[in-house]
Protein backbone atom coordinates (compact mmCIF):
# COMPACT_ATOMS: atom_id res chain seq x y z
CA UNK A 1 0.00 0.00 0.00
CA UNK A 2 2.62 2.54 1.15
CA UNK A 3 4.47 1.23 -2.10
CA UNK A 4 1.68 2.17 -3.84
CA UNK A 5 1.68 5.86 -2.80
CA UNK A 6 5.15 6.14 -2.57
CA UNK A 7 4.71 5.34 -6.99
CA UNK A 8 1.87 7.85 -7.53
CA UNK A 9 3.93 10.09 -5.20
CA UNK A 10 7.11 9.99 -7.15
CA UNK A 11 5.64 11.17 -10.59
CA UNK A 12 5.34 15.15 -10.48
CA UNK A 13 1.91 15.98 -11.10
CA UNK A 14 3.25 18.15 -14.06
CA UNK A 15 4.57 15.29 -15.95
CA UNK A 16 2.51 11.94 -14.45
CA UNK A 17 0.52 10.04 -17.40
CA UNK A 18 -2.88 8.29 -16.02
CA UNK A 19 -1.04 4.83 -16.51
CA UNK A 20 1.54 6.18 -14.19
CA UNK A 21 -0.50 7.96 -11.84
CA UNK A 22 -3.93 5.64 -11.88
CA UNK A 23 -3.44 1.50 -11.19
CA UNK A 24 -4.65 0.69 -14.91
CA UNK A 25 -2.68 -2.84 -14.51
CA UNK A 26 -6.18 -4.07 -12.66
CA UNK A 27 -8.75 -2.65 -14.84
CA UNK A 28 -6.71 -3.78 -17.64
CA UNK A 29 -6.73 -7.47 -16.33
CA UNK A 30 -10.53 -7.21 -16.10
CA UNK A 31 -10.82 -5.89 -18.74
CA UNK A 32 -9.61 -8.74 -21.02
CA UNK A 33 -11.35 -10.86 -18.49
CA UNK A 34 -14.49 -9.47 -19.42
CA UNK A 35 -14.11 -9.84 -23.03
CA UNK A 36 -12.78 -13.68 -22.37
CA UNK A 37 -16.31 -14.56 -20.51
CA UNK A 38 -17.99 -12.44 -23.15
CA UNK A 39 -17.08 -14.69 -25.61
CA UNK A 40 -17.71 -17.90 -23.35
CA UNK A 41 -20.73 -16.65 -21.81
CA UNK A 42 -22.89 -16.19 -24.90
CA UNK A 43 -21.20 -19.11 -26.78
CA UNK A 44 -23.18 -21.15 -24.06
CA UNK A 45 -26.15 -19.32 -24.64
CA UNK A 46 -26.34 -19.65 -28.65
CA UNK A 47 -25.21 -23.42 -27.52
CA UNK A 48 -28.33 -23.95 -25.14
CA UNK A 49 -31.22 -21.42 -27.30
CA UNK A 50 -30.00 -23.96 -30.06
CA UNK A 51 -30.61 -26.85 -28.23
CA UNK A 52 -34.27 -25.85 -27.43
CA UNK A 53 -34.87 -25.51 -31.22
CA UNK A 54 -32.80 -28.84 -31.90
CA UNK A 55 -32.46 -30.90 -28.80
CA UNK A 56 -30.30 -33.62 -30.77
CA UNK A 57 -27.64 -31.12 -29.73
CA UNK A 58 -27.68 -32.65 -26.45
CA UNK A 59 -25.84 -35.39 -27.68
CA UNK A 60 -26.61 -37.34 -24.81
CA UNK A 61 -23.99 -35.63 -22.97
CA UNK A 62 -24.86 -34.67 -19.31
CA UNK A 63 -22.51 -32.07 -18.85
CA UNK A 64 -23.56 -29.82 -21.92
CA UNK A 65 -27.85 -30.29 -21.44
CA UNK A 66 -29.71 -27.35 -21.01
CA UNK A 67 -29.90 -27.55 -17.27
CA UNK A 68 -26.67 -27.69 -16.63
CA UNK A 69 -25.16 -25.16 -19.42
CA UNK A 70 -28.10 -22.68 -18.71
CA UNK A 71 -26.66 -21.56 -15.25
CA UNK A 72 -23.01 -21.50 -17.12
CA UNK A 73 -24.49 -19.41 -19.68
CA UNK A 74 -26.01 -17.07 -17.15
CA UNK A 75 -23.42 -16.62 -14.64
CA UNK A 76 -20.87 -16.12 -17.27
CA UNK A 77 -22.72 -13.44 -19.06
CA UNK A 78 -24.41 -11.88 -15.82
CA UNK A 79 -20.92 -12.06 -13.40
CA UNK A 80 -18.40 -13.12 -15.61
CA UNK A 81 -18.71 -10.75 -18.90
CA UNK A 82 -20.72 -8.07 -16.88
CA UNK A 83 -18.96 -8.27 -13.42
CA UNK A 84 -15.72 -8.00 -14.48
CA UNK A 85 -16.38 -5.50 -16.72
CA UNK A 86 -17.80 -3.61 -13.81
CA UNK A 87 -14.83 -4.30 -11.57
CA UNK A 88 -12.90 -2.38 -14.64
CA UNK A 89 -14.66 0.08 -15.07
CA UNK A 90 -15.93 0.92 -11.27
CA UNK A 91 -12.05 1.01 -10.95
CA UNK A 92 -11.04 3.03 -13.44
CA UNK A 93 -14.10 5.39 -12.91
CA UNK A 94 -13.29 5.85 -8.86
CA UNK A 95 -9.73 6.62 -9.97
CA UNK A 96 -10.35 9.21 -12.36
CA UNK A 97 -13.12 10.95 -10.88
CA UNK A 98 -11.19 10.92 -7.42
CA UNK A 99 -7.99 11.90 -8.75
CA UNK A 100 -6.49 9.10 -6.51
CA UNK A 101 -4.82 5.77 -6.75
CA UNK A 102 -6.91 2.58 -5.71
CA UNK A 103 -6.11 2.47 -2.21
CA UNK A 104 -4.26 -1.39 -2.63
CA UNK A 105 -2.68 -3.00 -5.78
CA UNK A 106 -2.83 -6.40 -3.65
CA UNK A 107 -6.16 -6.15 -2.24
CA UNK A 108 -7.44 -5.18 -5.79
CA UNK A 109 -5.33 -7.93 -7.36
CA UNK A 110 -7.17 -10.21 -4.48
CA UNK A 111 -10.88 -9.33 -5.83
CA UNK A 112 -9.72 -10.34 -9.54
CA UNK A 113 -8.22 -13.74 -8.76
CA UNK A 114 -11.06 -14.09 -5.70
CA UNK A 115 -13.71 -12.93 -8.30
CA UNK A 116 -12.61 -15.26 -11.59
CA UNK A 117 -11.96 -18.21 -9.35
CA UNK A 118 -15.21 -18.39 -8.12
CA UNK A 119 -16.30 -18.42 -12.33
CA UNK A 120 -14.39 -21.49 -13.13
CA UNK A 121 -15.34 -23.21 -9.90
CA UNK A 122 -18.99 -22.72 -10.99
CA UNK A 123 -18.59 -23.48 -14.26
CA UNK A 124 -17.12 -26.75 -13.41
CA UNK A 125 -19.62 -27.47 -10.62
CA UNK A 126 -22.53 -27.09 -13.07
CA UNK A 127 -21.80 -29.17 -15.53
CA UNK A 128 -21.19 -31.76 -12.21
CA UNK A 129 -24.37 -31.15 -11.72
CA UNK A 130 -24.02 -29.38 -8.51
CA UNK A 131 -25.90 -26.70 -7.49
CA UNK A 132 -28.17 -24.99 -4.79
CA UNK A 133 -31.31 -24.92 -7.96
CA UNK A 134 -31.36 -20.49 -6.69
CA UNK A 135 -31.67 -19.11 -10.05
CA UNK A 136 -28.50 -16.49 -10.70
CA UNK A 137 -26.94 -17.82 -6.95
CA UNK A 138 -26.66 -21.57 -8.45
CA UNK A 139 -22.97 -21.40 -6.87
CA UNK A 140 -22.71 -23.92 -3.96
CA UNK A 141 -21.84 -22.67 -0.23
CA UNK A 142 -18.04 -23.18 -0.24
CA UNK A 143 -17.86 -20.67 -3.70
CA UNK A 144 -20.73 -18.75 -2.34
CA UNK A 145 -18.18 -17.98 1.14
CA UNK A 146 -14.98 -17.14 -1.61
CA UNK A 147 -17.82 -14.66 -3.26
CA UNK A 148 -18.78 -13.14 -0.55
CA UNK A 149 -14.92 -12.46 0.92
CA UNK A 150 -14.43 -11.12 -2.21
CA UNK A 151 -16.79 -8.70 -2.18
CA UNK A 152 -15.94 -7.58 1.00
CA UNK A 153 -12.54 -6.66 0.04
CA UNK A 154 -13.84 -5.04 -3.04
CA UNK A 155 -16.00 -2.86 -1.07
CA UNK A 156 -13.10 -2.05 1.53
CA UNK A 157 -10.88 -0.90 -1.39
CA UNK A 158 -13.50 1.17 -2.99
CA UNK A 159 -14.40 2.89 0.31
CA UNK A 160 -11.11 3.54 1.00
CA UNK A 161 -9.92 4.66 -2.45
CA UNK A 162 -12.90 6.74 -1.76
CA UNK A 163 -11.75 8.26 1.30
CA UNK A 164 -8.44 9.50 -0.22
CA UNK A 165 -9.50 10.98 -3.11
CA UNK A 166 -8.45 14.59 -4.26
CA UNK A 167 -11.58 15.74 -5.59
CA UNK A 168 -14.04 17.27 -2.65
CA UNK A 169 -17.20 15.69 -4.29
CA UNK A 170 -17.71 12.01 -5.15
CA UNK A 171 -19.35 11.81 -8.78
CA UNK A 172 -22.80 10.71 -8.76
CA UNK A 173 -21.45 7.34 -10.57
CA UNK A 174 -19.37 6.47 -7.60
CA UNK A 175 -22.85 6.73 -5.73
CA UNK A 176 -24.50 4.08 -8.30
CA UNK A 177 -21.27 2.07 -7.88
CA UNK A 178 -21.44 2.20 -3.93
CA UNK A 179 -24.93 1.19 -4.06
CA UNK A 180 -23.99 -1.47 -6.44
CA UNK A 181 -21.54 -2.90 -4.05
CA UNK A 182 -23.27 -2.48 -0.77
CA UNK A 183 -27.00 -3.83 -1.84
CA UNK A 184 -24.92 -6.59 -3.85
CA UNK A 185 -23.43 -7.72 -0.58
CA UNK A 186 -26.66 -7.42 1.24
CA UNK A 187 -28.05 -10.05 -1.67
CA UNK A 188 -25.97 -12.53 -1.68
CA UNK A 189 -25.31 -13.31 2.56
CA UNK A 190 -28.91 -13.30 2.82
CA UNK A 191 -30.25 -15.17 -0.44
CA UNK A 192 -27.40 -17.73 0.26
CA UNK A 193 -27.86 -18.72 3.89
CA UNK A 194 -27.91 -22.12 3.74
CA UNK A 195 -27.31 -24.90 6.21
CA UNK A 196 -24.59 -27.34 4.46
CA UNK A 197 -24.56 -31.14 4.60
CA UNK A 198 -21.09 -31.44 6.30
CA UNK A 199 -17.91 -29.22 6.30
CA UNK A 200 -17.09 -31.67 3.12
CA UNK A 201 -20.36 -31.88 1.15
CA UNK A 202 -21.11 -29.30 -1.90
CA UNK A 203 -24.62 -29.38 -0.85
CA UNK A 204 -26.57 -27.51 1.52
CA UNK A 205 -30.75 -26.69 2.22
CA UNK A 206 -31.66 -23.25 2.49
CA UNK A 207 -32.39 -21.62 5.92
CA UNK A 208 -35.55 -20.58 4.55
CA UNK A 209 -38.77 -23.09 3.14
CA UNK A 210 -42.14 -22.90 1.25
CA UNK A 211 -42.86 -19.32 0.49
CA UNK A 212 -40.58 -17.14 2.68
CA UNK A 213 -37.99 -19.13 0.43
CA UNK A 214 -39.27 -17.86 -2.75
CA UNK A 215 -40.01 -14.61 -1.53
CA UNK A 216 -36.05 -14.15 -0.82
CA UNK A 217 -34.98 -15.96 -3.72
CA UNK A 218 -37.01 -13.30 -5.80
CA UNK A 219 -35.86 -10.46 -3.61
CA UNK A 220 -32.29 -11.60 -4.59
CA UNK A 221 -33.65 -11.93 -8.14
CA UNK A 222 -34.90 -8.81 -9.23
CA UNK A 223 -32.33 -6.55 -6.61
CA UNK A 224 -29.58 -8.90 -8.81
CA UNK A 225 -31.22 -7.02 -12.14
CA UNK A 226 -31.65 -3.62 -10.51
CA UNK A 227 -28.57 -3.43 -8.23
CA UNK A 228 -26.13 -5.45 -10.02
CA UNK A 229 -27.65 -5.30 -14.25
CA UNK A 230 -28.66 -1.48 -13.43
CA UNK A 231 -27.52 0.54 -10.89
CA UNK A 232 -24.00 -0.64 -11.34
CA UNK A 233 -24.26 -0.10 -15.54
CA UNK A 234 -26.07 3.36 -14.53
CA UNK A 235 -22.56 4.63 -13.04
CA UNK A 236 -20.85 3.77 -15.83
CA UNK A 237 -23.50 5.37 -18.20
CA UNK A 238 -22.62 8.35 -15.83
CA UNK A 239 -19.21 8.52 -16.37
CA UNK A 240 -18.75 7.01 -20.41
CA UNK A 241 -21.63 8.74 -21.35
CA UNK A 242 -20.06 12.89 -21.55
CA UNK A 243 -16.27 10.90 -21.51
CA UNK A 244 -17.35 9.81 -24.67
CA UNK A 245 -19.72 13.03 -25.95
CA UNK A 246 -17.37 15.15 -24.45
CA UNK A 247 -20.16 17.36 -23.01
CA UNK A 248 -20.74 17.45 -19.19
CA UNK A 249 -24.06 15.17 -18.34
CA UNK A 250 -27.17 16.81 -18.37
CA UNK A 251 -28.53 17.52 -15.39
CA UNK A 252 -26.88 16.40 -12.19
CA UNK A 253 -29.88 17.61 -10.19
CA UNK A 254 -31.41 14.80 -12.16
CA UNK A 255 -29.07 12.13 -11.41
CA UNK A 256 -29.60 12.88 -8.10
CA UNK A 257 -32.94 12.75 -7.84
CA UNK A 258 -32.74 9.58 -10.30
CA UNK A 259 -30.35 7.41 -7.40
CA UNK A 260 -32.07 8.24 -4.69
CA UNK A 261 -35.82 7.51 -6.25
CA UNK A 262 -34.26 3.94 -7.84
CA UNK A 263 -32.59 3.12 -4.25
CA UNK A 264 -35.52 3.54 -2.37
CA UNK A 265 -38.10 2.07 -4.65
CA UNK A 266 -35.79 -1.49 -6.30
CA UNK A 267 -35.78 -3.28 -3.16
CA UNK A 268 -39.53 -3.50 -3.05
CA UNK A 269 -40.56 -5.11 -6.75
CA UNK A 270 -39.15 -8.20 -6.07
CA UNK A 271 -42.44 -10.02 -5.70
CA UNK A 272 -43.84 -9.27 -8.79
CA UNK A 273 -42.04 -12.43 -10.12
CA UNK A 274 -44.76 -14.36 -7.60
CA UNK A 275 -48.09 -13.25 -8.62
CA UNK A 276 -50.40 -15.84 -8.66
CA UNK A 277 -48.86 -17.95 -6.41
CA UNK A 278 -48.82 -18.76 -2.48
CA UNK A 279 -47.79 -15.43 -1.73
CA UNK A 280 -50.17 -12.91 0.11
CA UNK A 281 -52.00 -10.61 -2.47
CA UNK A 282 -51.02 -7.51 -0.54
CA UNK A 283 -47.18 -8.46 -1.12
CA UNK A 284 -47.89 -8.77 -4.68
CA UNK A 285 -49.78 -5.67 -5.32
CA UNK A 286 -47.12 -3.90 -3.06
CA UNK A 287 -44.49 -5.26 -5.89
CA UNK A 288 -46.96 -4.14 -8.60
CA UNK A 289 -47.10 -0.48 -7.57
CA UNK A 290 -43.30 -0.30 -6.95
CA UNK A 291 -43.21 -1.44 -10.22
CA UNK A 292 -45.01 1.16 -11.73
CA UNK A 293 -43.62 3.84 -9.24
CA UNK A 294 -40.22 2.53 -11.06
CA UNK A 295 -40.95 4.00 -14.40
CA UNK A 296 -39.99 7.56 -13.59
CA UNK A 297 -36.27 7.31 -12.46
CA UNK A 298 -35.64 4.83 -14.52
CA UNK A 299 -37.00 7.10 -17.35
CA UNK A 300 -35.06 10.21 -15.80
CA UNK A 301 -32.02 8.17 -16.13
CA UNK A 302 -32.27 7.24 -19.57
CA UNK A 303 -33.31 10.94 -20.48
CA UNK A 304 -30.42 12.37 -18.77
CA UNK A 305 -28.06 10.02 -20.19
CA UNK A 306 -30.06 10.50 -24.05
CA UNK A 307 -29.83 14.26 -23.85
CA UNK A 308 -26.49 14.23 -22.99
CA UNK A 309 -25.69 14.40 -26.83
CA UNK A 310 -28.45 17.47 -26.94
CA UNK A 311 -26.89 19.97 -29.34
CA UNK A 312 -24.79 17.21 -30.47
CA UNK A 313 -26.33 14.42 -32.55
CA UNK A 314 -24.40 14.41 -35.38
CA UNK A 315 -22.18 13.00 -33.00
CA UNK A 316 -23.96 10.12 -33.85
CA UNK A 317 -23.59 9.72 -37.54
CA UNK A 318 -19.25 9.93 -36.86
CA UNK A 319 -18.83 7.74 -33.31
CA UNK A 320 -19.72 4.15 -33.31
CA UNK A 321 -19.21 4.40 -29.48
CA UNK A 322 -21.47 6.90 -29.29
CA UNK A 323 -24.03 4.81 -31.16
CA UNK A 324 -23.42 1.78 -28.60
CA UNK A 325 -24.40 4.35 -26.04
CA UNK A 326 -27.65 5.80 -27.30
CA UNK A 327 -28.64 2.31 -28.38
CA UNK A 328 -28.09 0.88 -25.08
CA UNK A 329 -29.66 4.05 -23.31
CA UNK A 330 -32.24 3.22 -25.68
CA UNK A 331 -33.34 0.10 -24.97
CA UNK A 332 -32.74 0.70 -21.65
CA UNK A 333 -36.12 3.20 -21.16
CA UNK A 334 -38.25 0.12 -23.65
CA UNK A 335 -37.17 -2.72 -21.06
CA UNK A 336 -38.11 -0.37 -18.51
CA UNK A 337 -41.22 0.51 -19.76
CA UNK A 338 -41.96 -3.38 -20.67
CA UNK A 339 -41.12 -4.49 -17.09
CA UNK A 340 -43.38 -2.32 -15.24
CA UNK A 341 -46.42 -3.25 -17.83
CA UNK A 342 -45.74 -7.30 -17.31
CA UNK A 343 -45.47 -6.56 -13.78
CA UNK A 344 -49.28 -6.27 -13.46
CA UNK A 345 -51.31 -9.03 -12.23
CA UNK A 346 -53.33 -9.04 -15.59
CA UNK A 347 -50.37 -9.00 -17.85
CA UNK A 348 -48.24 -11.25 -15.68
CA UNK A 349 -51.62 -14.04 -16.14
CA UNK A 350 -50.46 -13.77 -19.90
CA UNK A 351 -46.67 -13.23 -19.64
CA UNK A 352 -45.55 -15.22 -16.57
CA UNK A 353 -43.76 -18.82 -17.82
CA UNK A 354 -43.67 -17.93 -20.56
CA UNK A 355 -40.95 -17.21 -23.22
CA UNK A 356 -41.96 -13.47 -23.36
CA UNK A 357 -40.13 -13.18 -19.68
CA UNK A 358 -37.11 -14.74 -21.52
CA UNK A 359 -37.77 -11.92 -24.58
CA UNK A 360 -37.83 -9.40 -21.62
CA UNK A 361 -34.70 -10.26 -20.05
CA UNK A 362 -32.53 -10.10 -22.63
CA UNK A 363 -33.88 -7.09 -24.41
CA UNK A 364 -32.36 -5.42 -21.28
CA UNK A 365 -29.25 -7.56 -21.09
CA UNK A 366 -27.99 -7.37 -24.82
CA UNK A 367 -29.82 -4.08 -25.37
CA UNK A 368 -28.72 -2.01 -21.96
CA UNK A 369 -26.09 -4.30 -20.19
CA UNK A 370 -24.35 -5.31 -23.26
CA UNK A 371 -24.25 -2.73 -25.39
CA UNK A 372 -22.95 -0.32 -22.58
CA UNK A 373 -20.53 -2.46 -21.63
CA UNK A 374 -19.48 -2.99 -25.27
CA UNK A 375 -19.19 0.87 -25.35
CA UNK A 376 -17.63 1.42 -22.38
CA UNK A 377 -15.16 -1.00 -23.18
CA UNK A 378 -14.20 0.65 -26.74
CA UNK A 379 -14.22 4.25 -24.93
CA UNK A 380 -11.84 2.34 -22.39
CA UNK A 381 -9.20 0.15 -24.00
CA UNK A 382 -7.37 2.12 -26.29
CA UNK A 383 -6.96 4.78 -23.36
CA UNK A 384 -5.56 1.55 -21.14
CA UNK A 385 -2.85 0.85 -23.54
CA UNK A 386 -2.33 4.30 -24.30
CA UNK A 387 -3.23 3.90 -28.12
CA UNK A 388 -6.16 4.00 -30.99
CA UNK A 389 -8.54 1.41 -31.87
CA UNK A 390 -7.35 -1.38 -34.24
CA UNK A 391 -10.26 -0.49 -36.42
CA UNK A 392 -13.34 1.48 -36.16
CA UNK A 393 -14.90 -0.36 -39.41
CA UNK A 394 -15.28 -3.51 -37.05
CA UNK A 395 -17.12 -1.71 -34.34
CA UNK A 396 -20.08 -0.39 -36.93
CA UNK A 397 -19.83 -4.21 -37.93
CA UNK A 398 -20.48 -4.64 -34.60
CA UNK A 399 -23.00 -2.48 -33.76
CA UNK A 400 -24.91 -3.74 -36.95
CA UNK A 401 -24.87 -7.17 -36.12
CA UNK A 402 -25.67 -6.61 -32.05
CA UNK A 403 -28.72 -4.58 -32.82
CA UNK A 404 -30.14 -7.25 -35.64
CA UNK A 405 -29.31 -9.89 -33.48
CA UNK A 406 -31.39 -8.51 -30.51
CA UNK A 407 -34.16 -7.40 -32.94
CA UNK A 408 -33.88 -10.92 -34.08
CA UNK A 409 -34.08 -12.41 -30.42
CA UNK A 410 -36.70 -9.92 -28.85
CA UNK A 411 -39.44 -9.94 -31.32
CA UNK A 412 -39.14 -13.87 -31.82
CA UNK A 413 -39.32 -14.38 -28.12
CA UNK A 414 -42.50 -12.03 -27.96
CA UNK A 415 -43.75 -13.79 -30.65
CA UNK A 416 -43.21 -17.34 -28.90
CA UNK A 417 -44.29 -15.47 -25.43
CA UNK A 418 -47.26 -14.22 -26.41
CA UNK A 419 -48.58 -17.03 -28.35
CA UNK A 420 -47.62 -19.65 -25.92
CA UNK A 421 -49.69 -17.91 -23.61
CA UNK A 422 -52.40 -17.55 -25.86
CA UNK A 423 -52.35 -21.13 -26.16
CA UNK A 424 -52.10 -22.53 -22.64
CA UNK A 425 -55.07 -20.02 -21.66
CA UNK A 426 -57.58 -20.57 -24.64
CA UNK A 427 -60.70 -22.74 -23.73
CA UNK A 428 -62.88 -24.80 -26.23
CA UNK A 429 -67.06 -23.79 -26.45
CA UNK A 430 -67.12 -26.93 -23.78
CA UNK A 431 -65.10 -25.10 -21.12
CA UNK A 432 -62.21 -28.09 -21.69
CA UNK A 433 -58.24 -26.69 -22.78
CA UNK A 434 -58.31 -25.81 -26.60
CA UNK A 435 -54.69 -26.63 -27.23
CA UNK A 436 -52.85 -29.56 -25.46
CA UNK A 437 -48.81 -28.57 -24.04
CA UNK A 438 -47.37 -30.90 -27.03
CA UNK A 439 -49.20 -28.39 -29.60
CA UNK A 440 -47.75 -24.88 -27.77
CA UNK A 441 -44.06 -26.74 -28.26
CA UNK A 442 -44.63 -27.75 -31.82
CA UNK A 443 -45.85 -23.54 -31.89
CA UNK A 444 -42.47 -22.77 -29.98
CA UNK A 445 -40.04 -24.51 -32.72
CA UNK A 446 -39.65 -21.76 -35.77
CA UNK A 447 -39.42 -18.68 -33.05
CA UNK A 448 -36.90 -20.53 -31.42
CA UNK A 449 -34.73 -20.96 -34.48
CA UNK A 450 -35.41 -17.68 -35.47
CA UNK A 451 -33.80 -16.55 -31.43
CA UNK A 452 -30.79 -18.85 -32.05
CA UNK A 453 -29.69 -17.48 -35.00
CA UNK A 454 -30.28 -13.79 -33.58
CA UNK A 455 -28.07 -14.84 -30.75
CA UNK A 456 -25.85 -15.83 -33.26
CA UNK A 457 -25.50 -12.55 -34.82
CA UNK A 458 -24.92 -11.07 -31.29
CA UNK A 459 -22.24 -13.58 -30.73
CA UNK A 460 -20.40 -12.77 -34.32
CA UNK A 461 -20.44 -9.10 -33.39
CA UNK A 462 -19.09 -10.39 -29.82
CA UNK A 463 -16.09 -12.04 -31.51
CA UNK A 464 -15.38 -8.87 -33.73
CA UNK A 465 -14.49 -7.23 -30.70
CA UNK A 466 -12.63 -9.93 -29.14
CA UNK A 467 -10.33 -9.75 -32.34
CA UNK A 468 -10.38 -5.45 -32.31
CA UNK A 469 -9.87 -5.49 -28.83
CA UNK A 470 -7.18 -8.11 -29.17
CA UNK A 471 -5.49 -6.69 -32.31
CA UNK A 472 -5.51 -3.16 -30.34
CA UNK A 473 -3.73 -4.51 -27.82
CA UNK A 474 -1.13 -6.29 -29.73
CA UNK A 475 -0.78 -3.33 -31.85
CA UNK A 476 0.10 -0.91 -28.64
CA UNK A 477 2.39 -3.56 -27.28
CA UNK A 478 4.56 -3.71 -30.41
CA UNK A 479 4.70 0.26 -31.35
CA UNK A 480 6.42 3.01 -28.85
CA UNK A 481 3.74 4.93 -28.00
CA UNK A 482 4.01 8.96 -29.24
CA UNK A 483 3.37 9.95 -25.66
CA UNK A 484 6.43 8.05 -24.31
CA UNK A 485 8.47 9.23 -27.08
CA UNK A 486 7.13 13.03 -26.53
CA UNK A 487 8.53 13.10 -22.66
CA UNK A 488 11.47 10.93 -23.44
CA UNK A 489 12.25 13.53 -25.58
CA UNK A 490 11.43 16.66 -22.99
CA UNK A 491 13.19 14.86 -20.26
CA UNK A 492 16.21 14.33 -22.52
CA UNK A 493 16.00 18.16 -23.21
CA UNK A 494 15.71 19.30 -19.34
CA UNK B 1 -45.25 9.67 24.52
CA UNK B 2 -45.20 6.07 25.55
CA UNK B 3 -47.92 5.40 23.47
CA UNK B 4 -46.13 6.88 20.30
CA UNK B 5 -43.23 4.54 21.03
CA UNK B 6 -45.34 1.61 21.32
CA UNK B 7 -47.32 2.69 18.61
CA UNK B 8 -44.19 2.21 16.72
CA UNK B 9 -42.06 -0.68 18.29
CA UNK B 10 -45.67 -2.54 17.25
CA UNK B 11 -44.78 -4.78 14.03
CA UNK B 12 -48.33 -4.12 12.49
CA UNK B 13 -47.54 -0.59 12.09
CA UNK B 14 -44.26 -1.33 10.11
CA UNK B 15 -45.19 -0.84 6.74
CA UNK B 16 -46.53 2.60 7.27
CA UNK B 17 -43.48 3.59 9.49
CA UNK B 18 -41.68 2.52 6.56
CA UNK B 19 -43.86 4.41 4.03
CA UNK B 20 -43.06 7.54 6.16
CA UNK B 21 -39.19 6.95 6.58
CA UNK B 22 -38.73 6.58 3.42
CA UNK B 23 -41.11 9.27 1.72
CA UNK B 24 -40.05 11.73 4.17
CA UNK B 25 -36.83 11.17 3.24
CA UNK B 26 -36.65 11.37 -0.30
CA UNK B 27 -39.14 14.16 -0.21
CA UNK B 28 -36.37 16.25 1.95
CA UNK B 29 -33.51 15.29 -0.37
CA UNK B 30 -35.59 16.69 -3.43
CA UNK B 31 -36.05 20.17 -1.06
CA UNK B 32 -32.77 20.13 0.00
CA UNK B 33 -31.75 19.90 -3.98
CA UNK B 34 -34.09 23.04 -5.32
CA UNK B 35 -34.71 24.69 -1.93
CA UNK B 36 -31.05 27.02 -2.49
CA UNK B 37 -30.14 28.69 -6.32
CA UNK B 38 -25.99 28.91 -5.16
CA UNK B 39 -26.85 24.94 -3.64
CA UNK B 40 -28.44 23.92 -7.01
CA UNK B 41 -25.39 25.98 -9.16
CA UNK B 42 -22.85 23.81 -6.71
CA UNK B 43 -24.08 20.99 -8.03
CA UNK B 44 -24.45 21.61 -11.28
CA UNK B 45 -20.38 22.22 -11.83
CA UNK B 46 -20.21 18.69 -10.66
CA UNK B 47 -21.19 17.51 -13.79
CA UNK B 48 -18.14 18.20 -15.56
CA UNK B 49 -15.74 16.09 -13.43
CA UNK B 50 -15.31 13.67 -15.36
CA UNK B 51 -14.40 16.46 -18.15
CA UNK B 52 -11.65 17.78 -15.35
CA UNK B 53 -9.39 14.22 -15.90
CA UNK B 54 -7.60 14.84 -18.64
CA UNK B 55 -7.23 11.61 -20.95
CA UNK B 56 -4.18 9.77 -22.53
CA UNK B 57 -2.37 12.14 -25.06
CA UNK B 58 -3.88 9.91 -27.79
CA UNK B 59 -6.99 10.56 -29.31
CA UNK B 60 -8.17 6.46 -29.51
CA UNK B 61 -9.70 6.68 -32.85
CA UNK B 62 -6.99 8.65 -34.95
CA UNK B 63 -3.88 8.37 -32.94
CA UNK B 64 -3.18 11.77 -32.46
CA UNK B 65 -4.66 14.69 -30.03
CA UNK B 66 -7.25 14.83 -27.26
CA UNK B 67 -10.55 15.36 -28.25
CA UNK B 68 -12.37 14.77 -24.85
CA UNK B 69 -11.93 17.51 -23.38
CA UNK B 70 -14.98 19.41 -21.72
CA UNK B 71 -16.15 22.59 -23.22
CA UNK B 72 -17.65 25.00 -20.21
CA UNK B 73 -20.98 26.69 -20.49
Amino acid sequence: MSQTAATAGSVPASTAVPSEQYNYEIVKKFSIAAVIWGVLGMAAGVWIASQLAWPFLNFDIAQITFGRFRPVHTTLVIFGFGGNALFATSYYIIQRTCQTRLYSDRLSLFTFYGWNLALILGVFTYMAGITQGREYAEFNWQIDILIAITWIVYFWVFLMTLLRRSQPHIYVANWFFMAFILATALLHIFNNLQVPLSLTSPHSYSLFSGVQDAMTQWWYGHNAVGFFLTAAFLGMMYYFVPKQAGRPIYSYKLSIIHFWALVFLYMWVGAHHLHWTALPDWVSTLAATFSILLLLPSWGGMINGIMTLSGAWDKLRTDPIMLFLITALSFYGMSTFEGPMMSLKSVNALSHYTDWTVGHVHSGALGWVAMITFGSLYHLIPRLWNTKIYSLRLIYIHFFLATIGIVLYIVSMWVAGIGQGLMLRAFDEYGNLAYTFTESVVFLHKPYMVRAIGGGFFLLGMLIMAFNVAMTILTAKRTVPVADESRATAASAS
Amino acid sequence: MTELWSWITDLGNSKIIALLLFMGTFVAIVIYLFSSRRRSTRFESYRYIPLDDEDSPLDPNTGSGDRNKGERS
